[in-house]
């Protein structure tokens, strides 16, 4: 299927993330209790295999950090392995291995989480490290500084040695004209080379706290085993006073922007165009729904309308698709790419967007695609039920970017109301008279 | 979501075949268990039975694959296998396709070198639906020219797209370097040029000679009983032909060992892809072996290539080594990205730590914390039925036996110190290492000029 599954699979990624509950209601029926100290704790049964995922989500991530510190979240994930009072340097991740744990980290715009999946029997220990770590950690320059390089390689092998990655992050830039999203994750190399110890600390020290975090258990558990266990390690560590954020508000964006990148190594020509949209956070909340329906119309798989048009009838595109991510603290995105195949252009891929764009504003949807774009996406959060990391990755971002548990255990009633009505509206009001973002990738002969 | 993906701290090493069911597990064993499950029409599942969600995951694989493309052809298992879900007997592209979206049926198709696999899962409310459509991909495949086309077009523009990629080129170049005459030398996506050359009649004559109930294995998992399950495979795969007629993998001889292959780009950061011949899946140290390429390269916090060039140096954030279990020749492998300035440095410490093992194998610690790990994290793989479901093809595909998983743990636990020195004296040979590198590495030149790869 090489390209139409991608799409597929793009579009799937994209329910999992935003979507979470099954046909009837209640997609997880999750367990859930806060501490004293303000942590939120989510248990999510599923006694399949005596295994646990212990993911801890702090409410931090890029977008928090001070002005010119690009950067810093993610590294301090990376240095959140380095040891605390309690644990040398890298031995956690021994005591994670030697426990037969799998773990990672991720830091996003809006969080960064850490995870560790064991055997139910090791979560007690599990526990007691993570807790450790929210206050302990200890930094020193001969721990930062080989991280240092470390990221900055990760930087190089995601982005720099990337054409398409390197268009990216100029389109993301050029897209949010005053949010914090413009900044990479990563960060900006010349502000990673300069990022301080108390710089680390300092952020540290702020945003690591029981009463800004969610803890996510999905496995073998349920809350009434579980909550001892919180308690004795996790309940003991106090709030802290957490600063007040700065409101980040888009301006209205009323210019069209191109950019293009030309690369030596590039041999594939590709388009895309991206552009501000509800998210969950912003609203209106009927639009973030009847866009994820739109989304799925337009570019969900191979059956789509775009794929329809540009790869199977017009026979232009290699890929193509829609995206649309209302998951975030802040502004959402909807977005369109496409690849022409050999012997066509970005041109004509842009120009059949264009029109398909046009048609449906101009015509609307249907009664049978919207029944139908329902029916998938509400079975999507079925299928996110056969496992233990999407239930936990999907309540997680959620709860860590101001939903509640309620809202994702009614995501699919809540797509299910979508109407014919709701998605033509949404998609007008998204789609007319606004500024968006086109990003184009060239060989470099090409002119 | 661009943003969700954007930075996790390592990779989560995609691992080869051998890792899939390399590990072992403790105080498990009977957690998960395997049936075998033999259809009246003599189709045999492995199967593991779990209600937790109404859906199932049925993979399969039929041995041979990529491998066994003509020459001229390169590509062909794997167009093949893009094409069998776009239309089938009475059903078109578009029909077929609006099938399986609408009634959220997952069906995939792909090719290895080594086999030709697939994957359906499917809500159990539509599960009569998905079978059908099964059986009709592998049995009444259509080829329409126009989703032929499309389906090459895709391709093609992936493979461009990948090649933009300093990485993808290094394995490239070690193929081609490597394996100039073997398919294993080619990619299994074929070139633009290859495609071309593939007919109608040469994706009907795939079908026909590959996929044969002789060379079917499936595994099964999820909400169905054992007779429900029965009649399922008679209905999927009950009119596929009894006997494949396609050849087998010829063995393949390294053509060059010991280089240093360099393809000159300009990009800010080399990529290496390492390796040295190993072991195959069933040569009795592979236990060993693998142990032994936990401690040097597998293990993604804690290998010596990992604190050595990582941990210590900052010199890479990718760094690890594998297992490749072909059966054809069998490779120790690895991987690297560092900085055009550091990577003399990272080659010399890949070169430092394999001789080291070589030398002087692994202490009893270091042998103790990897058996925890290997057996310990053997759980985490069986918590989704697709992930039950290969693994159970797995088994079956290195005949591994249906009671593996219960002897899964005494084989990591068996292996011994003198063991591991055995193995790193028998097969990981310094003199052998072979590294293809692509950027501008500062102070590293190569011995050999890379071969010309092409897509």
């Amino acid at each position: 299927m090489g390209v139409s599954i991608r799409c597929a699979a793009l579009a799937a990624s994209l329910c999992l993330l935003a979507v979470t509950a099954p046909a009837r209601a209640a997609v997880f029926s999750p367990e859930s209790f806060t501490l004293e100290n303000g942590l939120q704790v989510i248990v999510i049964p599923n006694h399949r295999t005596p295994v646990v995922n212990h993911t801890i989500y702090y409410r931090v991530g890029a977008m928090d950090e001070p002005p010119a510190k690009s950067g810093l979240a993610h590294f301090l994930e990376h240095l959140m392995f380095k040891g605390t009072e309690s644990l040398k340097p890298g031995e956690f991740s021994a005591i994670v291995a030697r426990n037969g744990g799998q773990e990672n980290a991720f830091t996003s715009q809006d969080y960064t989480g850490y995870f560790q999946t064991v055997a139910v029997d090791r979560l007690a220990k599990m526990m007691e490290i993570e807790a450790d770590r929210m206050t302990g950690l200890v930094l020193t320059s001969e721990a930062i500084e080989p991280e240092r390089g470390v990221v900055l390689e990760e930087r190089r092998s995601r982005t720099d040695s990337n054409p398409s990655a390197k268009l990216r992050e100029q389109a993301n830039a050029a897209l949010f004209m005053n949010h914090p999203y413009r900044i990479p994750i990563i960060g900006w190399e010349h502000e990673i080379r300069a990022l301080t110890r108390e710089d680390m600390m300092a952020f540290y020290r702020t945003w690591y706290a029981p009463n800004n975090a969610v803890l996510v258990l999905s496995g073998d558990i349920t809350a009434a085993t579980a909550r001892p266990l919180v308690e004795k390690y996790y309940g003991k560590i106090p709030a802290r006073t957490l600063p007040s954020r700065p409101v980040w508000k888009e301006p209205p964006q009323t210019a069209d922007r191109r950019i293009t990148l030309k690369h030596r190594e590039v041999r594939q020509e590709t388009w895309s165009r991206r552009m501000l949209a509800p998210s969950y956070a912003t609203g209106p909340a009927e639009d973030t729904y009847a866009l994820q329906v739109l989304a799925e119309i337009l570019g969900g798989g191979s059956t789509s309308r775009l794929y329809r048009s540009l790869a199977v009838e017009h026979k232009t595109a290699a890929r193509i698709g829609a995206w649309y991510d209302p998951d975030s603290r802040g502004p959402g995105t909807f977005g369109f790419y496409g690849s022409p195949r050999a012997g066509y252009k970005v041109d004509e891929i842009e120009a059949l967007v264009e029109a398909e764009v046009a048609k449906l504003l101009k015509e609307g949807v249907t009664e049978a695609e919207v029944a139908q774009a329902i029916q998938r996406l509400r079975d999507a959060a079925v299928f996110a039920r056969d496992s233990i990391d999407a239930p936990s990755r999907i309540l997680g971002s959620a709860l860590a970017t101001g939903r509640t548990i309620e809202d994702v255990e009614t995501w699919p009633d809540r797509v299910g109301r979508v109407t014919v009505e709701a998605v033509n509206k949404a998609a007008r009001s998204l789609l007319v008279g606004k500024g968006a973002v086109t990003a184009i990738l060239l060989p470099e002969e090409t002119s | 979501m661009l943003r969700h993906f954007a930075t996790v701290r390592r990779l989560l090493i995609a691992l080869p075949v051998a890792a899939i069911a390399v590990t072992a597990f403790s105080g498990w064993a009977g957690a998960v268990a395997v049936e075998r499950v033999v259809s009246k029409g003599g189709i045999e599942a492995w199967f593991v039975r779990d209600t937790s969600v109404p859906l199932i995951s049925v993979q399969f694989s039929f041995r041979g694959g990529a491998a066994l493309d003509p020459i001229d052809k390169t590509g062909l298992a794997n167009l093949t296998a893009s094409l069998l879900d776009e239309g089938a007997g009475e059903l078109d592209s578009h029909a077929f396709q609006e099938r399986l979206q609408n009634l959220s049926i997952q069906l995939n198709f792909d090719a290895d070198y080594e086999s030709f696999g697939g994957s359906m899962k499917t809500l159990n409310r539509n599960r009569d639906e998905a079978v059908r459509l099964l059986r009709l991909a592998l049995t009444k495949p259509r080829f329409d020219a126009p989703d032929v086309e499309r389906m090459t077009g895709e391709i093609v523009a992936g493979i461009k797209q990948r090649s933009s990629r300093p990485g993808y080129l290094a394995q490239r170049v070690w193929q081609q370097a490597i394996f100039p005459k073997h398919p294993y030398g080619r990619p299994v996506t074929g070139s633009e040029t290859s495609l071309k050359a593939v007919t109608q009649a040469d994706l009907k004559g795939f079908v026909k000679s590959h996929l044969g109930k002789d060379r079917l294995l499936v595994g099964v998992a999820g909400d169905i009983t054992k007779d429900e399950l029965g009649a399922l495979l008679d209905a999927a795969f009950g009119d596929l032909p009894a006997k494949a007629a396609a050849g087998n993998i010829p063995d393949a001889e390294p053509a060059a060992l010991g280089y240093t292959f360099l393809l000159s780009r300009q990009v800010p950061q080399s990529v290496a892809v390492f390796g040295l011949p190993g072991l195959k899946r069933s040569d009795p140290d592979f236990y060993a072996a693998f142990v032994m390429n936990h401690i040097l390269g597998g293990g993604s916090f804690s290998s010596w290539l990992y604190e050595e060039v990582r941990e210590k140096r900052g010199l890479a954030y990718s760094i690890y080594s594998y297992l490749q279990a072909r059966r054809g020749a069998p490779f120790w492998m690895g991987s690297v990205a560092t900085a055009n300035a550091g990577m003399a440095k990272s080659v010399d410490l890949i070169r430092s730590q394999v001789q080291k093992m070589h030398d002087e194998g692994v202490s009893d610690e270091q042998l103790e914390n990897a058996k925890l790990f290997l057996n310990g994290s053997f759980p985490l793989r069986f918590t989704s039925t697709d992930r039950v479901a290969s693994i159970l093809v797995h088994m079956r595909f290195y005949n591994l036996g249906i009671d593996y998983l219960d002897r899964r743990v005494g084989l990591i636990g068996s292996v011994t110190k003198a063991d591991i020195a055995r193995v790193a004296k028998r097969f990981l040979d310094p003199k052998k290492l072979t590294f293809a590198v692509v950027g501008q590495p500062d102070g590293l030149t190569g011995t050999e000029k890379a071969p010309e790869i092409e897509g």
